[in-house]
């Protein structure tokens, strides 16, 4: 957040799932769901004697997603063991990528279609696989003494992509997750369900404040408990006010006294941050190389072969659906946001019809508003984008006013009747010309009012003319009773 | 490497242990004999330009395919459990450590 | 010779030719176990109904004329770190003394699969820390040479199960030395296979990246026979070598043309025995045995070359180096949570709940936000009951090694100079096929003596911890017995994946020799 006072300074450390079959390290099933501890082996209880063994789709899945982030992909990367002690690490460690990461400095690039910042890329430091841990529950309410341990989400298979400090306010960071979540969804590399927890987020914040002996940064404030991307802003958003108010109090900045890193925790209820515990220790976590797993080779050519085998990622459709189609930014973010089969729908329907914004038009205000009435994907809708297309080709070419189309397409929808179909089944006849011309010479002789108007210049009284021309008959096209209108009065 | 009484203190707590005084000292005076084996090793050795050696058998890139195998019994992971339920571990509870 | 002494090879071929029964060699292992392990204490669990069970069935599935596995009958002892489903696996520790692992390990499947009669588990230093077995929970175990001695470690309960006659064979655990310096001190013949050639899963870590499992025996032959079934690749292990096993004892019948043996000079001046007070060089007499182990190859035609291995003098201190960190990160899983001893956990609450009560009274809030929570409380209780002084010792100094402020000083050193011991073997297995020498600089020692002086301890295992920093293959055989009247060992070293022409030099000495035909006297005899 730019403001007069200070500049917000943010950066993410973004959870994604990958989605696999099979954990990290051992082939239990990665389900959502089961009861606890019944998807757990040897391996994933910490037992002693057992060793990990790398999953191949998961390092897939990764290096796919880092090479769709633009990230540099280093020849070899290794796993580490980062330690700490909590009951749910039942190794006492956590395996994880510390200096040799999959892959490295990378970017994501955000803009806002409504332009309330600047497109700008976001940096990605790193991108690196490591193993989830397993879930600690407490009954706070019940009062028990004990708390329990579910191990089944240990060893799933986490990406943790970190940026770097590049967002400026709680809005950037919102759009940039949902960029990222897009993403993700695109690639197909994990199913991004917040609910159980396969994106999951934490943000580092701190403020630039401009003072008269230059810039002073605030302590750096883990905010945690983070459940959806509107959590993010307005945890963000608190966040900066409450750093304004306490360096306003305090004067605490980084690197001085009062100055380290704090964790804490966005409360969704009180929307306020609180402080977390500080583990101790927490700072030194002894990373060593895991001795048990070996480096990952990637070559360029392997590098190369996934590039091109992405596919066509959000940013590249929205350019091209603006740039083939003609349409506004706004409208390729609403559709590409749909996900690939509705770009796909639209395209189709688009080149069908020749006329791009009409069918972004139609596609935003009646396919999805129907898709969303009926809950059901763009795969199954009645209408195909093929036959949308024949409908607005009609309307394209005068045939039909956007009104009537609109009653064709919901025929279409109830009946699964073709254009052609719904068109006879809702009486539209195409008019004889003559006939407009009829009903024209009626309508100017029952209103001389509204004709001295429009020739004084007021061309508004025209559209009451067209009005009362279509309920005398509805399959009169109102360009062309516009059209006659205006060449009788001219005449007269 | 230093491992005075006050050193042993510090670090048996990251390393979740704990030591009466007499332990503590006994082992600190063996630690830091150790430790000067140690010193005086390293410090005679030259390893400029020599690369760390972490991987002894020179494999890499070894996977496992995506195959879902049976999870084991819940029975027997939790039958070495200190103390548990029907379904999970049970420890002091956790608020917020 | 009584079935107790038979080697495992002259059993195997009396089993298959119906001589003898697995029950009777099984029960004649039993009687020796019943007769002196009071007194050596190799066993911390004697699997006796159900090896007898296994023995009775062998021999049914044999009269039945059932194929059989290639070690059909034969007893087999386990160091107490291999996972076993139906037994305890204690790893000499009181963390684990009720632990029961649902799976088996790799080699034990192997072993089952091979129709091996399973024993019992031997004793061993706790979590195979140490080379004296003395740092076991269950108490040490006695050299059956002479029961006021060691018997070496860690797997000293294995070497000595198979010197004192109570089983033909046994596995043990080798990550500095701890399969080959008892099988010295013992008389036995051990082996460490090359890294990665003999599974890891199931064994419980000590240091997994010098961790190798390897088979006991009272000969070379013996040994071979055991590989073969222990060895292979394991698709459950990262580190495990895809690589074809030959038949270790179809190849060992084959002696080396053209033989070279490198002799270190390193060995024998001094430069690796240190020069504090409290050092300890090479015994004269073990010197004595392996000069005239070289002769004896010399006359099997073996030219002897004088090779240098200039950084084996940095060894120990790479290997307690990258051995305390990595073994600090293996037992962070022993925290009495998941499996493991738990300390008494409404002890560790009062305490808790007396102090944080005494410090509200005081309105004493920092001293409260500071208060150790019960769970970290509860984690160091109960380590620090289950573990044993040498454990706690290596704990710290892998705290420390792996600490931001030491790591890049000491461990990432010690990862150079592992490089730097490798590299030397590499050039000297440029020149030499064999490296020739001692595997310990004394032969066993009485009990307590080094016991309290660890550095003492890890110094005693400079000659072998080399082979685990470079992975290479290395055996220990009998080749002499001290005046005292204890074993020495002969230390032989290939390249990795050389375990084939390790093997067959060994079956070289032991041709030529008999050493390894040497019984203790008695090996029970009361103290």
């Amino acid at each position: 957040m730019s403001t007069d006072r200070y500049d917000t300074v943010i950066g993410l450390e973004v959870h994604v799932q990958m989605l696999t079959r099979s954990k990290l390290f051992c082939r239990c099933s990665t389900a959502f769901g089961a009861p606890p501890n019944t998807q757990t082996c040897p391996g994933c209880a910490g037992l002693p004697g057992t060793l990990p063994v790398m999953n191949r789709e998961a390092f897939r899945l990764a290096l796919k997603t880092a090479v769709a982030l633009n990230c540099e992909i280093p020849p070899s990367s290794k796993w580490d063991r980062k330690h700490y002690f909590y009951p749910d690490l039942p190794n006492g460690y956590q395996i994880s990528q510390l200096d040799q990461p999959l892959s490295r400095e990378g970017w994501l690039e955000i803009r806002d279609a409504k332009g309330a910042f600047e497109p700008k890329r976001i940096g990605i430091a790193r991108a690196h696989l490591e193993e989830d841990a397993g879930k600690s529950m407490h009954d706070e309410a019940a009062g028990k003494a004990d708390s329990r341990i579910d191990l089944n989400r240990c060893g799933m298979p986490l990406l943790e992509i970190v940026t770097h400090p590049d967002l400026r306010s709680p809005q950037e960071a919102r759009v940039f997750l949902s960029e990222l979540k897009l993403l993700l969804t695109y690639l197909g590399v994990s199913d991004c369900n917040m609910q159980e927890g396969s994106l999951r987020f934490d943000a580092n914040v701190n403020l630039h404040i401009p003072t008269a002996d230059g810039v002073v940064a605030t302590p750096i404030v883990e905010v945690k408990n983070l459940n959806s991307f509107r959590a993010v802003e307005r945890a963000l958003a608190y966040e900066t006010r409450r750093q304004y108010q306490a360096w306003q109090e305090t004067g605490h900045r980084r690197g001085g006294p009062g100055g380290h890193k704090t964790t804490r925790g966005w409360d969704e209820q009180a929307e306020v941050t609180r402080p977390q515990r500080q583990k101790e220790e927490s700072a030194d976590y002894r990373y060593c190389p895991d001795p048990n797993l070996l480096p990952v080779l990637v070559s360029e050519a392997e590098v190369a072969r996934v590039r091109s085998e992405l596919g066509e990622l959000p940013a590249a459709i929205r350019a091209r659906l603006q740039e083939t189609f003609g349409i506004g930014m706004d409208d390729a973010e609403v559709i590409v946001n749909q996900g690939r089969a509705v770009v796909d729908y639209f395209i189709a329907a688009a080149e069908a019809c020749g006329d791009g914004k009409r069918a972004s038009n139609w596609i935003q205000q009646d396919v999805l508003r129907a898709l969303n009435e009926r809950l059901i994907g763009i795969e199954a809708f009645p209408v195909s984008a093929a036959a949308l297309g024949e409908l607005l080709g009609l309307v394209q070419r005068g045939e039909l006013d956007n009104s009537r189309a609109r009653d064709v397409f919901h025929r279409m929808l109830e009946s699964g009747q073709s254009v052609v179909e719904a068109v006879q089944s809702l009486g539209i006849a195409s008019v004889d010309r003559g006939e407009i011309v009829e009903l024209c010479r009626r309508v100017l002789a029952d209103n001389p009012q509204a004709v001295a108007e429009i020739k004084a210049g007021k061309q508004k009284a025209l559209g009451a003319l067209i009005g009362q021309a279509r309920r005398q008959n509805p399959n009169a096209n109102p360009a062309t009773v516009r059209e006659i209108c205006l060449e009788l009065i001219g005449q007269s | 490497m230093d491992f005075s009484p006050q050193d042993i203190d510090k670090v048996s707590l990251v390393a979740r242990l704990c030591f009466t005084p007499d332990e503590r000292d006994q082992i600190a005076a063996q630690l830091e004999r150790i430790a000067n084996y140690l010193d005086a090793c390293l410090a005679d050795s030259d390893t400029s330009d020599v690369a760390p050696l972490v991987s002894i058998t020179g494999l890499a890139g070894v996977f496992a395919d995506d195959v879902v195998r049976p999870s084991c019994d819940r029975e027997a992971i939790l039958a070495n459990a200190p103390k548990r339920d029907d379904e999970c571990y049970l420890v002091p509870a956790i608020f917020g450590e | 010779m009584s079935l107790s002494f038979c080697s495992a090879t002259e059993l195997l071929t009396r089993l298959q030719a119906g001589e003898i029964s697995s029950v009777e060699v099984t029960s004649e292992c039993l009687r020796q176990i019943d007769a002196h392990d009071a007194t050596i204490h190799a066993f911390v669990h004697v699997a006796r109904d159900a090896a007898l069970a296994q023995a009775a069935e062998i021999d049914r599935r044999r009269k039945s004329g059932e194929a059989m596995g290639p070690l059909a009958g034969l007893p087999v002892a386990l160091k107490d770190n291999l996972c076993t489903r139906d037994a305890p696996t204690t790893c000499g520790s009181r963390m684990f003394e009720r632990f029961c692992p649902p799976y088996d390990a790799t080699v034990v499947t192997r072993l089952h699969e091979a129709d091996a009669v399973l024993i019992g588990k031997t004793n061993m230093d706790e979590f195979a820390m140490g080379s004296s077995t003395e740092t076991s929970c269950w108490g040490p175990t006695r050299n059956p040479w002479d029961p006021r001695c060691v018997p070496g470690g860690s797997s000293g309960g294995a070497a000595a199960a198979v010197a004192a006659g109570m089983t033909p064979l046994a596995v043990g655990s080798d990550t500095g030395g701890s399969i080959r310096q008892p099988a010295s001190f013992c008389g036995v013949t051990g082996l460490k296979p090359t890294y990665g050639r003999v599974s890891r899963y199931g064994l419980v870590a000590l240091a997994s990246s010098m961790d190798q499992v390897g088979p006991i025996g009272r000969s070379v032959a013996d040994v071979a026979l055991l590989l073969n079934v222990l060895a292979g690749h394991d698709p459950s292990e990262s580190t495990s070598i895809d690589a074809p096993i030959t038949d270790f004892t179809d190849s060992i019948r084959r002696p080396l043309d053209g033989l070279t043996i490198g002799i270190v000079r390193e060995h024998y001046d001094g430069c690796l025995d240190g020069d504090d007070p409290s050092s300890e060089g090479l015994d004269a007499e073990i010197e004595a045995a392996v000069r005239e182990a070289v002769r004896v190859y010399q006359t099997l035609g073996a030219r002897v070359r004088e090779i240098s291995l200039p950084h084996s003098r940095y060894a120990v201190a790479a290997f307690c180096i990258l051995a305390s960190g990595e073994a600090f990160a293996n037992l962070a899983r022993c925290d009495g949570i998941h499996y493991g001893r738990r300390a008494d956990e409404a002890a560790v609450l009062a305490d808790w709940n007396a102090q944080s009560r005494a410090l509200e009274a005081r309105h004493d809030q920092q001293a409260l936000d500071h208060l150790e929570p019960p769970l970290s409380r509860l984690y160091r209780a109960s380590r620090s009951e289950a573990f044993g002084a040498e454990v706690k010792r290596r704990i710290l100094l892998g705290t420390q090694v792996l600490s931001e402020d030491c790591y890049e000083a000491y461990y990432v050193k010690a990862q150079r100079l592992r490089r730097l011991v490798r590299d030397d073997f590499d050039a000297a297995f440029g020149e030499v096929d064999v490296v020739v020498g001692p595997v310990a600089p004394t032969a066993a020692y009485p009990l307590g003596r080094r016991l309290h002086d660890p550095l003492l301890m890890y110094r005693g295992d400079r000659y072998t911890v080399g082979s685990n920093l470079a992975g290479l293959a290395a055996i220990s055989v009998p080749c002499g017995v001290t005046a005292a009247g204890l074993p020495i060992g002969l230390h032989l070293q290939c390249p990795p994946m050389q375990d084939e022409r390790l093997l067959r030099a060994a079956q070289m000495f032991q041709q030529a020799t008999d050493w390894h035909t040497r019984r203790p006297p008695s090996p029970g005899k009361k103290l």
